[in-house]
């Protein structure tokens, strides 16, 4: 069985390592194989952006090289697929080479896409790359005071980076001593502070205490050098605009016509590409009405190993992926709280802790070992 | 009349029923309806709101087993 994983991000360097353990003996004996396609040679750790951006961590910690994170027996290459034929069950890749295989998974994430608000990628600080984190910290160096406003586009990767960002910039402000000259402003596109209940109720009176102002149904049509103009009519002027984008699929996903927006749809529990038996889908890649997160393709890839092994080795698939997401939720003033669901199972936040805060910062550094599928 | 789009957000909390729409509706062109399936009780009434707010149209609610099923149109 010949399974082809286009994409090196969480998911599917996971899903790569879990397989690889799983039919060890069939990869020995040539029954099986496990190639990986990559647009790069690196894989970012990509939570840290937000510590980036605000001058918590360097961007040199944020790389490990790919193929240190896989197992030997995975065979890996930097050449990204720039066309999908699915009825042939063959990719072809940037360098002219056509990858056969007999199971694909396709797990390429998702981009920022500012450029689809006008006004936006020109004047709103962002997050979400290297470049756009360190230009972000930049900009709050040279920051002297005024109204910061924080808008946020959708859909969006990481649903906890609006509340993060915006308790992060006031420890920010705080621990340069210019709070008092700063007015933060919160905007979010439902009717609520968050769109998970238990988080928004929390979160709100968060808000009040620190003096941060707010206003909900808040969706972004516009933005000129020193307003945001909603849908929904209202507008929001600023001196420092930092905005969560809303994000697309990537580029090859439209223009290989499998998805709109590039969001492939995706059956919610066995994960394959609707109308197809041999393609799968992990992570940002999906359509899937769940959380765009690195837990979420973290869970998604553990059921998806288990499932393609136990169809290499007997046949059949035999589970389903029960829409699990755990997300960390930082809350400023050295605390973190934590979000965890199922397709059943609603979240029930607890109150931010220290203790949270620092198994949040431990984790910094041990996904990499998750990413190994040893964690 | 053109075939609704559905949103299946049945049983998802995050980002949930109306955070959907409004990522669907960017996608759709002016005339596009779209049916949103929700478990969540609360979007038969944040759906209506969000949608009257901006200007687009609600054009059914119904509810049947713990699915409300909620028929918006894009106006513009």
């Amino acid at each position: 069985m010949k399974i082809l994983i286009v994409g090196g991000g969480m998911g599917g360097t996971i899903l790569a390592n879990n397989l690889a353990r799983k039919l060890r003996q069939e990869l020995k004996a040539g029954k099986a194989s496990i190639t990986m396609l990559s647009a790069s040679d690196k894989h970012m750790y990509q939570p840290g952006l937000l510590y980036v951006a605000v001058g918590k961590m360097n961007p040199s910690e944020l790389y490990r090289d790919q193929v240190s994170l896989l197992e030997p027996s995975i065979e890996f290459k930097v050449d990204p697929v720039v066309e999908f034929n699915l009825d042939n069950n063959n990719v072809k890749a940037k360098s002219g080479t056509t990858y056969n295989y007999d199971i694909i998974v396709i797990a390429t994430g998702s981009r920022t896409h500012a450029e689809g608000t006008p006004g936006l990628a020109e004047h709103a600080e962002q997050f979400y790359t290297e470049a756009d984190a360190v230009k972000m910290f930049k900009r709050l160096e040279s920051f002297k005071g005024g109204k910061v406003v924080v808008a946020v586009g959708v859909p969006h990767k990481c649903p906890m980076a609006p509340l993060e960002i915006t308790f992060m910039l006031t420890d920010y402000f705080k621990n340069r001593g210019i709070w008092d000259k700063v007015q933060l402003h919160y905007t979010y596109p439902i009717g609520r502070t968050h769109s998970l209940e238990p988080v928004a109720k929390w979160a709100t009176p968060e808000f009040e205490r620190l003096g941060i102002t707010y206003e909900t149904l808040f969706n972004m049509k516009e933005v000129t050098a020193n307003t945001v103009i909603s849908e929904e009519g209202t507008e929001a002027e600023y001196d420092l605009l930092i905005t969560v984008p809303a994000h697309k699929g990537m580029q090859v996903i439209e223009d290989a016509g499998l998805g709109a927006g590039g969001f492939i749809p995706t059956d919610r529990k066995r994960l394959n590409m609707e109308g197809r038996d041999n393609v799968y889908v992990l992570g940002d890649t999906t359509n899937l009405p769940i959380s765009k997160a690195g837990s979420t393709a973290h869970f998604e890839a553990e059921a998806l190993a288990e499932n393609i092994a136990s169809m290499a080795t007997i046949g059949t698939a035999t589970r389903d992926y029960d829409g699990k997401v755990f997300c960390f939720i930082e809350a400023g003033e050295g605390k973190a709280t934590y979000a965890m669901f199922n397709y059943q199972n609603p979240p029930d936040p607890k109150a931010p802790t220290a203790g949270i805060h620092m198994f949040k910062t431990a984790y910094n550094k041990l996904y990499w070992a998750s990413a190994r599928g040893l964690l | 009349m053109a075939e609704r789009k559905i949103v299946d957000a049945k049983n998802t909390f995050c980002p949930g029923p109306l955070m959907e729409l409004i990522a669907n509706m960017k996608q759709a062109e002016v005339g596009d309806e779209l049916v949103v399936l929700s478990t969540d009780e609360g979007s038969a009434n944040d759906i209506p709101e969000w949608i009257n707010k901006v200007g687009h149209e609600v054009l059914e609610t119904s509810e049947e087993d713990g699915v409300w099923s909620i028929v918006v149109k894009k106006t513009k």
